[in-house]
């Protein structure tokens, strides 16, 4: 077909349907290739402006008290001291701020999570809690008047343990009569958010099983690192209106928050977004930019809030730690039958996100193998201890490090390879995932069917480029001995039935094109893949396209950068409103051809590089299209917008594997190799869906190895600086091999999945069978510490030679 | 206080105080190219050059500054001839978020200006002070050796 004709049927058929063909995507010539990304040269120039780069005269500069105790109640707040300090203007605490419950999770509305938190507590709930803030001339000033806030506090029992914090005499950690939740929300008992889910017959299959496999796996705590902390500007403009400059990844759910917490109207405030240094899920919160703002209102001056790293560890979000039990029901051929989860969440003092980051641990791995049935038990709990929240994998990292580690243990116990034993169970094309509608988003969400899936192909690629071969003859009679670990992932493609992304296109006098979304690059890329995505349907250059992303005064509406949405969501938006100018443009060329006496029909255009053309005589550029219809003939705007909302949610797959080297004698970990196979669809951009793979990835080496909280016994985290958290650096970084394995999602833009949040699940497991294979020691714990695989292996082999003897 | 130093071949006299940090002041003198991440010198964002080699701006107090010449992420490149080492992060779509960017070309200059020819080893141990949390580590390393190649063939 020549491209003519393809780009003729391309409009046809995606103005009825709205969807890609298969086989399309050789032909594309924007969309897969490794364009420049449009933000890339002023990054490296170090011209990006962040939140924090734009100074305003006469700005205040904020400073929080946080509460040392991890469980008190405020008695009484003497800031007579404080103010006399030179420089300081206002103080805000419970006492002079709206008593109003809100979460600062920031989700669609209403929030699945609880409203259990106000702008300061009356009691303090942890380590780092909010008790005052002090705006001052200087940060220095503020810094000084927080230490002569005179504070006196009623020490109450904490408790940190989540086991302990649903036993009944269990201290009551949310005892406000304002808090709220979801109908299974028990207060009295700590539990912020329960589930209990049942599909199929599960006990009967437990029954008829040759095996049932129950094991227990711990995951800890873990602090997102974006490099940029979070950080607040807001100030009034000359209408009086608060414009709140922010590094947040949902600046339409700030502004809604905002306005119900400030009690002003939501038309008064403008959140924008500028250039943010990541955000991972830290930054899907509305976690400060409430106190700049109240600053603003009352004093009608700029204010700024940026934390420092060890308020960014301690008092900002972390990961969900969890408890995992996993059941499994299997027959001696090697088939499951049943899978039962058991989780037992931790979200600390607050319950941002509680709910939904535990219904995503089994959400994105239940389903990856075929069973008869599934259960799936959750509670999530407080605790005097640092908030947990949404991070990058939302659940999914926990999940799969239960998962994964189990089907090892099983093939273990079953003598197949456990390779082998994968294949054999794990889901494909045309699966029914039935557990997607019973688990939902705080509601039942709609049934999901697979389409694209390529996951039989990521194992048998990644098992070549490790040498899974190898696995048995590594060489382990030394010291340090050599191990190969595999594991099979899932995860999903925006929250279906709720994530909806817009965007707006308009043209200009040079045949290029403004686009407007409200999708927010966190520095994931999205202005780039969104602007390839436009420039692909209006077949036109990259460099035709200027991007404008979130600012609630100038874009539409976007849900935000979370759960894995912007590519597959927000892509179609913007792919929509570009089908639209594309109509327009044939339109209004047939116009121009007609008053000049040369009539065409529209069916017979079609657009190609910048150009309408018609099957003869010369074309229209886009350019002069602009010029006419801006200022000679049927004067208007060409310019479109669309909304994408989708029932599905398209998981990317991934096989990932990992080959270690374990000294014996220090417990240390090497990660000498990393292959992660992906089926992430198309690839929009595949260095950026590389760079997603491998930076997720190391993420969560960090997470598999050394990123963990210590805390004392009064629930003080004592290791909270970048010198003692510990994350991967450029030395720890193994040879890392990323293979992209293509399929078509006929539900995405140009046949798009995510690849955002997948990398992120597989280190843990993959990791911990790889350190299993090596010195055969099944740990079930995060992080795998020199310290614990010591202790470990001076064990087994004190074991080992017991039984010599 | 007043100090007096070099910065990006020009000299100039500044306002201190005399606690202030090296990256206050140059982010307040209008240089915010340079990043503020952990304010304890285990980050990497806030890298400089301080007399040719590359140093931490947010440990290094202003005052000690004077006297020494400063060269930060602005006086390197431009939009119409960026720096080897950029056009190297950018090409090899090394930059992410971009808040850990600027240090990094920091200190891949910093390691090629000594070492023209670093193994990736090298490289790797050369960027290990940089937190980056959203690349892994594995195209900047590409970049910064790609940088140190093409520079080669050029002098």
């Amino acid at each position: 077909m020549s491209r003519d004709e393809r780009n003729q049927e391309r409009r046809e058929e995606s103005w009825d349907t709205g969807e890609d063909r298969v086989g399309e995507q050789d032909d594309y010539r924007v969309v897969g290739k490794n364009e420049r990304r449009v933000d890339a040269l002023k990054l490296a120039l170090g011209r990006g402006t962040y939140t924090d780069d734009l100074a305003l005269e006469g700005t205040l500069h904020l400073k929080l008290l946080w509460s040392p105790h991890a469980h008190a109640h405020i008695v009484s707040i003497d800031t007579s001291a404080a103010e006399r300090v030179p420089g300081v203007v206002l103080i805000l605490h419970h006492g002079n701020v709206p008593r109003i419950p809100y979460t600062t999770a920031g989700q669609g509305h209403p929030e699945p999570s609880p409203y259990d938190q106000f702008v300061f507590p009356r009691k303090v709930r942890f380590v780092g809690d909010r008790v005052a803030c002090v705006a001052a001339e200087t940060e220095r000033a503020a810094a000084r008047a927080v230490q002569l806030i005179d504070v006196e506090y009623e020490l109450l029992e904490p408790v940190f343990d989540p086991r302990r914090a649903i036993e009944p005499g269990a201290p009551v950690i949310h005892d406000e009569p304002e808090a709220a939740g979801l109908p299974d929300y028990d207060k009295k008992r700590n539990i912020a958010a329960q589930m209990n889910v049942t599909h199929g017959d599960i006990d009967a299959e437990l029954d008829r099983a040759d095996l049932v496999l129950e094991r227990s796996y711990e995951v800890p705590y873990q602090h997102h690192a974006c490099l940029e902390p979070h950080v607040a500007l807001t100030w009034l403009d000359e209408d009086h209106r608060l414009v709140v400059r922010v590094a947040t990844q949902v600046p339409f759910h700030s502004r809604r928050i905002l306005a119900r917490i400030l009690r002003i109207p939501l038309r008064r405030i403008r959140v924008v977004k500028p250039r943010i240094g990541g955000g991972f899920g830290a930054k899907q919160e509305i976690l400060l930019e409430d106190l700049p703002a109240l600053v603003t209102l009352r004093t009608g001056r700029p204010a700024r809030l940026m934390l420092s790293r060890s308020e960014e560890i301690v008092s900002s979000r972390t990961r969900h730690p969890q408890l995992l039990r996993w059941k499994s029901a299997v027959t001696k051929e090697g088939r499951i039958l049943a899978q039962e989860l058991d989780v037992l969440a931790n979200t600390g003092a607050y319950g941002a996100h509680a709910l939904t980051v535990q219904t995503c641990t089994a959400g994105k791995t239940l389903p990856l193998y075929r069973a008869n049935a599934y259960r799936f038990l959750m509670k999530t709990v407080y605790t005097n201890l640092p908030v947990a929240g949404a991070f990058r994998g939302y659940g999914g990292p926990q999940g799969f490090v239960a998962l994964e580690c189990h089907m090892d243990e099983l093939a273990e116990k079953l003598g197949i390879d456990p390779l082998e034993f994968r294949r054999m169970n794990v889901i494909g094309p045309g699966h029914d995932n039935a557990l997607a509608q019973a688990l939902g988003e705080g509601k039942e969400g709609p049934p999901q069917k697979i389409r694209s899936c390529e996951v039989l192909e990521c194992i048998e690629r990644g098992q070549e480029a490790i040498g899974w071969d190898r696995r048995a003859s590594l060489d382990r009679s030394g010291v340090v001995k050599r191990g190969i670990g595999m594991s099979c992932l899932m995860h999903g493609s925006g929250i279906p039935g709720v994530d909806m992304g817009s965007a707006r296109v308009k043209l200009n006098e040079d045949g290029s094109f403004n686009l407007h979304v409200g999708a927010t690059d966190i520095g994931t890329g999205s202005d780039t893949i969104l602007s390839q995505i436009a420039a692909e349907t209006l077949c036109v250059a990259l460099d035709k396209v200027v991007i404008y992303s979130s600012d609630t005064d100038h874009t539409p509406f976007d849900t935000g950068a979370y759960a894995s949405s912007t590519t597959f969501i927000s892509g179609m938006a913007v792919k929509k409103s570009c089908l639209g100018v594309v109509r327009q443009l044939i339109e209004a060329a047939a116009e121009m051809w007609r008053s000049r006496g040369e009539p065409v029909s529209t069916d017979e255009l079609w657009v190609e590089q910048g150009n309408v053309r018609r099957p003869e005589g010369s074309p229209l550029s886009f350019s002069d299209i602009c010029l006419s219809t801006f200022y000679t003939h049927d004067q208007h705007q060409i310019m479109d917008h669309g909304s994408h909302m989708s029932f599905e949610c398209p998981p990317p797959f991934s096989a990932d594997f990992a080959e270690v080297e374990v000294d014996t004698e220090t417990g240390a970990v090497r990660v000498l190799k990393y292959v992660a196979a992906v089926d992430c669809g198309v690839a929009i951009h595949p260095a950026s869906a590389e760079g997603q793979t491998e930076g997720g990835a190391g993420m969560s080496m960090g997470y598999a190895l050394s990123e963990h909280f210590v805390f004392d016994d009064t629930g003080r985290v004592l290791n909270d600086t970048f010198r003692d958290y510990k994350q991967f650096t450029a030395l720890d970084m193994p040879h890392f091999e990323t293979i992209l394995i293509r399929s078509f999602e006929p539900a995405g833009p140009f046949g798009a999945k995510s690849v955002s949040e997948i990398p992120t699940d597989g280190p843990g497991p993959t990791i911990a069978n790889a350190v299993a294979n090596a010195i055969g020691i099944r740990f079930r714990e995060l992080p795998l510490t020199p310290e614990k695989i010591r202790r470990a292996w001076i064990d087994h082999r004190t074991n080992v030679e017991e039984l010599v003897k | 206080m007043k100090i007096e130093l070099r910065v990006n071949d020009r000299d100039v006299s500044w306002d201190c105080e005399p606690h202030e940090f090296l990256t206050e002041v140059l982010r307040r003198n209008g240089l915010t190219g340079t990043k503020r991440g952990c304010e304890s010198g285990d980050c990497g964002a806030c890298a400089v050059m301080l007399d040719g080699r590359e140093a931490p701006s947010c440990i290094v107090l202003a005052a000690q500054a004077a006297g020494h010449e400063i060269t930060t992420i602005e006086s390197i490149g431009s939009f119409e001839a960026p720096h080897a080492i950029q056009e190297a992060f950018v090409d090899r779509t090394a930059i992410q978020c971009g808040y850990c960017t600027p240090g990094m070309v920091i200190a891949a200059k910093a390691l090629i200006d000594r070492n023209p020819a670093p193994s990736e080893r090298e490289v790797r141990r050369h960027l290990a002070g940089h937190v980056c949390r959203c690349t892994g580590h594995v195209k900047p390393v590409a970049a910064v050796l790609e940088a140190a190649r093409g520079m080669e063939g050029e002098s």
